[in-house]
């Protein structure tokens, strides 16, 4: 259950990301792929190096959905209605990828906000991040 | 037997070398009792573990994160053995401690946030991060090795 303050600031934390979508996402995907390589098995038609404009741009489309669902974290069915479709039909990336992705966030965003990250924000973010996961998940059957 | 790359061990060494275990330990430990409130169930002798400026204030904490932490230099100094070097270690936790061993799993991913966050993005790189993973990995297998 996410309290009020946490919804609060899991949206601030986005929205003062989103202009570096592109390095955070990029970021996460690179640990994602280094650590999990039965992901990179959903990535075969892209070139996922380090730096590549596919990596980027893949990057930076998830932290925007990401981001977008923060905004108002009580109307994640409705914000992830299209992505949920995407996912379940098309895509059909098993469901446990999710938590992959989500704890390489979790590192890069520690990467990156350094003693900010702090254990309160540690678990609203890892409480979204799996609601997150949890609503996408919910067309595939 | 576990197979390391030199990058692996180079990368391991030195995170380990650049850890004080008095202050990672701690804040790890501190994390996994607010990151997952429920882990608060091995610690009933604690005393006030009731908001997360508690923890993180609790000196029993900050104790046992340091010992936990430093119990990582067995697997450091045996990275060839470190399923047998944990046995004694893996009969206590499961026959004294009676700890679920799901939870070394969880404090391990704490382990890894705590030092992402010290070391930032150019030295806790996509590549660090998959030895360190793959190190915690094999401990968190060995301690859970002697149960049954």
């Amino acid at each position: 259950m996410l309290s009020k303050k946490e919804k609060k600031l899991i949206k601030e934390i986005w929205e003062r990301l989103t202009p570096v979508a592109e390095d955070i996402g990029s970021d996460a995907l690179l640990r994602m792929f280094a650590s999990y390589p039965g992901t990179k098995t959903y990535f075969s038609h892209l070139d996922i190096s380090p730096g590549s404009a596919h990596l980027c741009s893949h990057g930076k489309k998830i932290v925007l959905a990401i981001a977008e669902g923060a905004k108002d974290i009580s109307q994640l069915t409705v914000t992830l209605a299209p992505l949920q479709t995407l996912h379940a039909y098309q895509l059909r990336i098993d469901p446990t990828n999710f938590k992959l992705l989500s704890h390489c966030m979790l590192v890069t965003l520690a990467c990156y906000l350094g003693s900010e990250f702090t254990p309160v924000a540690h678990a609203a973010m890892d409480k979204f991040l799996s609601a997150f996961a949890a609503v996408l998940s919910e067309k595939y059957r | 037997m576990v197979e390391w790359t030199d990058a692996e061990r180079t990368a391991i060494s030195t995170l380990w070398s650049n850890i004080d275990v008095g202050e990672i330990g701690p804040q790890a430990l501190s994390r996994l009792l607010v990151v997952f409130p429920w882990t608060q169930r091995y610690f009933p002798n604690f005393g006030d573990l009731s908001t997360p400026a508690a923890i993180a204030a609790n000196p029993k904490v900050a104790q046992h994160g340091k010992t936990v932490m430093g119990g990582l230099e067995t697997a450091v100094k045996n990275m060839d053995n470190i399923k047998n070097a944990y046995a004694k270690l893996s009969v206590m936790h499961s026959e004294k401690l009676h700890v679920d061993p799901d939870n070394f799993r969880v404090l391990a991913e704490c382990i890894t946030v705590v030092v992402a966050a010290k070391f930032g993005p150019s030295v806790f790189t996509a590549g660090f991060q998959e030895a360190w993973q793959k190190f915690l990995a094999v401990v968190v297998s060995a301690l859970g090795r002697q149960y049954h």
